[in-house]
Formats: structure tokens, C-alpha cells, sequence
């Protein structure tokens, strides 16, 4: 319990072991520190900022497939609404054409009817002539009674 | 410590002589001390065992310092950043200057580290480091004390230590003018009546701070320095008699128990320390 130069020895020691720690020990690792602290601010800040950034695609990507499938069902309807207007035309062409067809058949139909009309009448006319020929051989002259004749085959 | 009881029994000293000669230190003069103040006398053995435990703790945390990365610490690297962490918050909680912080955290750990680590030199066997001194000197009375905190002289020395950092802050923060006025004038109030007292006050109050801080540690240490003493003498009793068996079981579990309750001494001690270095030096920078 004696005092002694061992107490200047040791407020020495102390000034110089305080003095060594603040110029070599304190100055790093309270540097390591800090830089650890703001690396993990900023992971952070980056984390959320990710996180934002996914928020907004996931809604860019929402909002993207729901204009293409939008866009997809008019195009279908579109094409639809096309392919019905298709197959309206084929049949208003198809019929047109039909009627076309028909329409020509009917009229060559009816000119061979009056051209079959024609030589049966011709026909009938020359029957009748010679017909009436036959029963009239003997009381009319064929040259005298040519202009009756004429007249009976124009009606026929 | 049965090399203790050998001893005991070798040379017979008394339980007396036995405290006696391990509570004195190894000088420069070779023997005790007479006068209580001697200030041509150097104590040898606190010098260098604060010393070693100064440059081994300063050493460690130098190295982890040069290799301290911003990235994952390593095992080393996180025990020491651990206390530096802590110091640092009892700093920042209490001296509130930052400028002043770069310096004053520095020094408080320096304080609970070299502290803590003089102190621990408890730990060691009482008379383990003696023993070998005395077998290396040839000298078998050669005087050795381990614990430098266990010696008045270093821990005034780092009170004083304290105390001269405080009266540099106290110039540095207020002035000199400023200083001298708050020396005259508080606490009582600013009255040329009141200017004795109040100086007388403040010597006082610095002169207590002191030599409380310094004594505190020494004291807890010196105590426990002492009752490890008695529990080897209990043990150094056992040799040769029958009954003396229940001395070495008693030395064997008061051991233990005093060592494990004198690790929380130790740790308590140091940062004790540390917290008044720093609430004294947060004092420095208050004005009244």
C-alpha cells in the first residue's frame, strides 16, 4: 500500500497505451463499422427499391395480358364476323349464279319449245294440207284454191 | 496451489510471514518498502505485468484492426468490435461531443481492456508466476506480486491519468477564463464571500473523484488478492495431518466458488473504471 515512481511509470503507460489505440486500433474497425453500417442501409434501400420495381412489372405484365387478350377477342371477333360475311356473299353469288343458270336453261327451254311448236305446227299445217288434199283432190284445184290453202296454214 | 503447501511445509512460515511476503512487491531496492510515500522506489512487477497485459491487449486489437473488414467479421474480428461497440455506446450516452469522442472512446477502451485484463492475472494460480520467479532468481524469498491492480500505485496512476485528461477538457471546452470562473463560482453562486468556498469545493471534489476512482479498483482487488491468500493457506494446512484432508477439500470448493464469484469482480471492476473515466470526463465538458 506504499506510493512510489511506479505511479508516474503507470500514468506513462496509460497516456501511451491511449495514445497507441486511438492512432492504430480505434480509427479502423470503427471505420469497418461504419462502412458495414451503410452497406447494410443501402442492401436495404436496394431490397425495397427491388421490391417496388417487381411491384410495378407485376402490374405492367397485368396490365399487358389483359390488352392482348382484349385485342385477341376482337381479332377473333373480327375474323368471325368476316367469315360470316364470307360465306353471306358465297351464298348471295351462289344463288345469283343458280338463278343465272336456271334462267338461261328456261330460256333455251322455251325456244326449243317454240321451235318444236313451230315445226309441229308446220307440220300439223302440211298434214292438214295434205289431209285436206286427200278428201279435196277431187273437187279443188290445188292452183285455185291456193290462197285458201295459204290461209288455213297461217292459222294452224 | 499444493506448491504452496510444499513451500509451507519446506520452509515454515507462518500464516503471517506467508501473507506478508506475497502482498510485497518486487522493487528496485530488493526489499519492502519503508516509508509510506518513497518516490525513488519503482515497483518492478506492476510495471511489467501492466505492461505485458497492456501490449497483449493493445497487440490483439491492433491486429484485428489492420485486418478489420467492412464485410462478414470473422470470430476475432466480432469480439473485438463487441466491446468496441459497447464502450462506444457508454461514450456517446455520456460525453456529447463527437470531436471529443475520437479521443475519449479510444481511451476508455483502452481502460476496460488493459484493466480487465490486469485483473485477470488473478486467475492465475496464487503461486504459480512467485514460484517460478524464485526458481528462476535461485533466490527463494524473491518477491513477486502478479495483479498490477492490486497495487495502489497503478491504479492511482491511471486515476491521475483520468484526471489530467479531465483538466484538459475542462480548459479545452470552457477556457481558461471560463474554468477559473466555474472554480470560483460554483456550486454556491457567484459572491466574493462564496469564492474560498467554493474553490475549496471544487479541490475537493477532483481530489475525491481521484483517489475514489483509484481506490475503488485497488481495493476490490487487493481484497480478493487476499482472500485467495487465505484460502491457499487453508489448503497449505492439510499437509502432514490426517484431519487436514477437510482443509483440502475446503481449499478445493472455496477456491472455486471465490474464482468463478471473482470473475464477475474482475469484469465489474474494469468497466466500473471505464464508466466513471468517461462520466468524469462528460463532467469536464458540462458547464455550471
Amino acid at each position: 500500500m506504499n506510493l512510489n515512481a511506479t505511479l508516474f511509470a503507470q500514468l506513462v503507460v496509460f497516456f501511451i497505451l491511449a495514445w497507441f489505440t486511438m492512432q492504430f486500433v480505434w480509427p479502423p474497425i470503427v471505420k469497418a463499422l461504419d462502412e458495414r453500417a451503410k452497406k447494410i442501409a443501402d442492401g436495404l434501400a436496394a431490397a425495397e427499391r427491388g421490391k417496388q420495381d417487381l411491384e410495378l412489372a407485376t402490374k405492367r405484365s397485368t396490365e399487358a395480358l389483359r390488352e392482348g387478350k382484349e385485342k385477341a377477342a376482337e381479332l377473333i371477333g373480327n375474323a368471325e364476323k368476316r367469315a360470316a360475311q364470307l360465306i353471306e356473299e358465297a351464298k348471295v353469288n351462289a344463288k345469283a349464279e343458280a338463278d343465272r343458270i336456271v334462267a338461261g336453261a328456261k330460256a333455251e327451254i322455251d325456244q326449243e319449245a317454240v321451235r318444236a311448236k313451230e315445226q309441229l305446227r308446220e307440220q300439223v299445217a302440211s298434214l292438214v294440207v295434205s289431209g285436206a288434199e286427200k278428201i279435196l283432190r277431187r273437187e279443188i284445184n290445188t292452183q285455185a284454191h291456193a290462197d285458201i290453202l295459204a290461209t288455213i296454214k297461217q292459222d294452224l | 496451489m499444493s506448491t504452496a503447501g510444499h513451500e509451507a511445509a519446506a520452509n515454515a512460515p507462518t500464516a503471517g510471514e506467508y501473507i506478508v511476503h506475497h502482498l510485497t512487491h518486487l522493487n528496485t531496492t530488493g526489499h519492502a518498502q519503508k516509508d509510506i510515500i518513497d518516490f525513488t522506489v519503482l515497483n518492478v512487477d506492476t510495471l511489467v505485468f501492466s505492461l505485458l497485459m497492456g501490449v497483449l491487449g493493445l497487440f490483439v486489437m491492433w491486429r484485428v484492426a489492420k485486418s478489420a473488414t467492412s464485410g462478414v467479421p470473422g470470430r476475432m474480428q466480432a469480439a473485438v468490435e463487441l466491446v468496441l461497440e459497447m464502450v462506444n455506446e457508454q461514450a456517446k450516452g455520456i460525453v456529447h461531443s463527437a470531436e471529443s469522442r475520437k479521443a475519449v472512446g479510444p481511451l476508455a477502451l483502452t481502460v476496460f481492456v488493459w484493466i480487465f485484463l490486469m485483473n485477470s492475472m488473478d486467475f492465475l494460480p496464487l503461486d504459480l508466476l512467485p514460484t517460478i520467479w524464485q526458481t528462476v532468481t535461485g533466490d527463494h524469498h524473491a518477491y513477486l506480486r502478479i495483479v498490477p491492480t492490486a497495487d495502489l500505485n497503478g491504479t492511482l496512476g491511471m486515476s491521475i491519468g483520468v484526471l489530467l485528461v479531465c483538466l484538459y477538457y475542462n480548459i479545452k471546452i470552457k477556457g481558461f477564463g471560463g474554468w477559473m470562473h466555474e472554480l470560483f463560482t460554483a456550486p454556491f453562486g457567484s459572491h466574493p464571500l462564496l469564492y474560498p468556498i467554493n474553490f475549496a469545493m471544487q479541490m475537493i471534489e477532483f481530489l475525491a473523484k481521484t483517489v475514489s476512482h483509484g481506490m475503488r479498483l485497488f481495493g476490490n482487488m487487493y481484497a480478493g488478492e487476499l482472500v485467495f491468500m487465505l484460502i491457499a493457506l487453508m489448503g497449505a494446512a492439510w499437509a502432514g495431518t490426517a484431519t487436514g484432508v477437510f482443509l483440502f477439500a475446503g481449499h478445493v470448493i472455496a477456491g472455486s466458488i471465490w474464482a468463478i464469484f471473482h470473475i464477475l469482480i474482475v469484469a465489474l471492476q474494469a468497466f466500473i473504471f471505464m464508466m466513471l473515466t468517461l462520466v468524469y470526463i462528460g463532467q469536464a465538458h458540462e458547464a455550471h
